[in-house]
């Protein structure tokens, strides 16, 4: 069943969390040298140790840069223009032109904004609400039953189809994409947290405090709430790149963000009718799609290996 | 041994129930009139009371279930709205290619992958292991659609070896079937023999720290037998687990590669289902696939007694 903890989960297993090396987010690194080392050694010291983490941050970096600056570095993605129809790449098109005659380049740097944001956007919601729900279920026994029972049941739906079915009902539209793609991404937060706080609470510190007289608040907040941190930036960073690809798939099919908007999956969806004569159309936003998921991965990855070495031999 | 076989059949009940609330509530929860929304913009109000009516959205809502939940357990999925034929029929007639392509696929990873992670495994930190690692993420990471498209204008285009588009049902010839879904089930293969291979490596690396892997090489036994005998099947149980949990990916994958190869199946049906904002459809392909989905897990599940006697919880 979809419902076992024993199951391993392709990101990362929670129970297997140590406390001690989730007290600890960033890696000291071997310094013992006196007094705290200096900003830029740490960095250097990281990229040393995890350059794919250090690369895919990069790399994302770069992306909401583009993101941020598309008007400056690239012509209006639709103009249309249709002398140019179709046209190869070439020193005035760099990507080539679709079938309007719109700018390939373009498009494809003011579909960086569409994706970022909906995988941020996603990222932040589901980590969000996954959160809320995953401690509730943590500690309110009752609450568990049903909420788990429930995420079992969304688990089984497969997260495509689910996120299809809410844009079916919503209509298209980058909010409506969010919220349907964060559905499927939010039980497995929950079983996240909830198996982290499963651990936590046996915990000998969490037991003195609710002894000591400790409100449940204080003991979520100060004791629980920081050691879900670290293995939540990990999640986060899987359920960014999904999401990125999800999106790129809605789109594809029709299904996500409006036509008018330059997305990746929007352009690719308009270029396959044109597979045989203009391939730039697709070529050139898939090339940027899987570049920006295999950043978020390989980062995700990294910090996986940097929060938590005890999974980080396992992978 | 029974009592597990049971335990885990049973608890499939309530996991199904819950999809099916969700499944239905979807159309409820939503803002706005489900008539309105199944009708679409440019609906007249005539239109609408004709949907309301067909579909029963006039009654209250228990009743609605009810009536759903009968006609479920009659093998009744309700009846399209765009072309008017009961969908069971529909998804009859789109089974054959998806579920073709699917088992394809599904043989092509566990062939390729399982193997591939053994192998890293134990030549860990070498170039094959390095490489099978690159691959698994790289794997993981480009979509299935943008490796579609790149397979079909090197193989299909440029060296015309094989069709960019289209299937072959199996009675038309095994040759042109074959052909029709290679392609395809390659480039859906690729994130599932990624997601297995990397799973499969680290399991068999972490069993390859065992005592008894120590002792079968002390005790002379060659590597391949050591590996498939005691590595592999101590390792399995994660392994299985995360083909029963690729199976949603691969289901996800299914819909995209249809697409982008043109395959009339499931996948092009709930597209096509999408356009015309069929919901019966889309609702009761939801129901296939996730029941589809929980029985692969179920299956996954009994498989742990073949391969580890321990489980009989």
């Amino acid at each position: 069943m979809g419902s076992e903890p024993r199951r391993p989960p392709p990101a990362r297993e929670p129970g297997a969390v140590e406390v001690a090396t989730l007290a600890a987010p960033a890696p000291a690194g071997p310094s013992p040298t006196r007094g705290r080392p200096e900003l830029a050694a740490r960095l250097r010291d990281y990229g040393r140790r995890y350059p794919t983490a250090v690369a895919g941050a990069i790399i994302l970096v770069a992306l909401a840069l583009v993101a941020l600056v598309a008007p400056l570095i690239a012509p209006d993605p639709v103009r249309l223009n249709p002398i140019n129809r179709l046209r190869p790449p070439s020193g005035d098109f760099w990507f080539g032109a679709d079938f309007l005659g719109r700018d390939v380049y373009a498009r494809t740097i003011y579909g960086t904004r569409i994706s970022l944001t909906v995988g941020l956007a996603v990222a932040a919601v589901s980590v969000a609400g996954g959160l809320a729900i995953g401690l509730l279920a943590g500690y309110v026994r009752w609450v568990d039953t049903v909420v788990m029972r429930v995420m079992d049941g969304v688990m089984a739906i497969p997260g495509v189809l689910l996120a299809i079915a809410l844009i079916s009902l919503t209509g298209a539209g980058v909010g409506n994409v969010i919220i349907a793609i964060t559905v499927p991404e939010i039980p497995r937060v929950v079983r996240l947290v909830r198996s982290v706080v499963l651990t936590i609470r046996e915990q000998p510190y969490v037991e003195a405090a609710v002894a000591g007289g400790t409100r449940l608040p204080k003991i979520l907040w100060m004791h629980i709430l920081p050691n879900t941190v670290a293995p939540l930036i990990v999640q986060a960073t899987y359920v960014c790149a999904s999401a990125i690809v999800i999106e790129a798939i809605l789109s594809f099919l029709g299904a996500g963000t409006p036509p008018e908007i330059p997305s990746w999956g929007n352009i690719m969806a308009e270029g396959r009718v044109y597979v045989q004569v203009a391939p730039w159309m697709i070529f050139f936003p898939g090339v940027f799609l899987a570049v920006a998921v295999l950043a978020v991965n390989i980062l995700g990855d990294g910090l996986r290996d940097s929060l938590d070495p005890r999974i980080a031999r396992r992978m | 041994m029974y009592a597990y076989v049971m335990r885990r059949v049973v608890a499939i009940i309530p996991v199904m129930a819950v999809v099916g609330i969700f499944v239905f509530l979807l159309l409820h929860l939503t803002p706005g009139d489900p008539a309105a929304i199944i009708a679409g913009d440019y609906a007249s109000p005539a239109d609408i009371e004709k949907i309301r009516a067909r579909l029963g959205l006039d009654q209250p809502i228990h009743v609605q279930f009810a009536r759903w939940v009968g006609q479920l357990a009659h093998g009744d999925l309700g009846v399209s709205i765009f072309s008017n034929l009961p969908v069971t029929k529909l998804i009859g007639q789109r089974l054959e290619p998806t579920f073709a392509l699917c088992v394809a696929t599904i043989i092509l990873s566990i062939v390729i992958a399982v193997p591939l992670g053994v192998f890293a495994a134990w030549r860990a930190g070498t170039f094959v292991d390095r490489a099978t690692m690159v691959f698994a993420v790289l794997g993981f990471s480009v979509p299935i659609f943008v490796i579609g498209y790149i397979l079909m204008y090197v193989f299909a285009i440029e060296l015309r070896w094989l069709p960019a588009q289209g299937y072959k049902p199996l009675a038309d010839g095994f040759v042109p079937f074959l052909r029709s879904i290679i392609l395809p089930s390659i480039a859906l293969s690729t994130l599932y023999t990624a997601l297995i291979a990397r799973i499969s490596r680290a399991s068999v690396l972490e069993v390859l720290t065992e005592d008894y892997i120590r002792t079968a090489h002390a005790k002379g036994l060659s590597s391949p037998i050591v590996l498939m005998r005691h590595a592999l099947r101590n390792a399995a149980v994660p392994i299985v687990t995360i083909i029963g949990i690729g199976i949603a990916l691969l289901i996800g994958g299914v819909v995209v590669t249809e697409s982008v190869f043109n395959i009339p199946g499931l996948g092009r049906l709930t597209v096509d289902a999408i356009l015309h904002r069929d919901y019966p459809v889309i609702q009761a392909i939801i129901l296939v696939f996730s029941g589809v989905y929980v029985f692969i897990n179920l299956l996954a599940d009994l498989a742990y007694t073949l391969f580890d006697p321990r489980i009989r919880y």
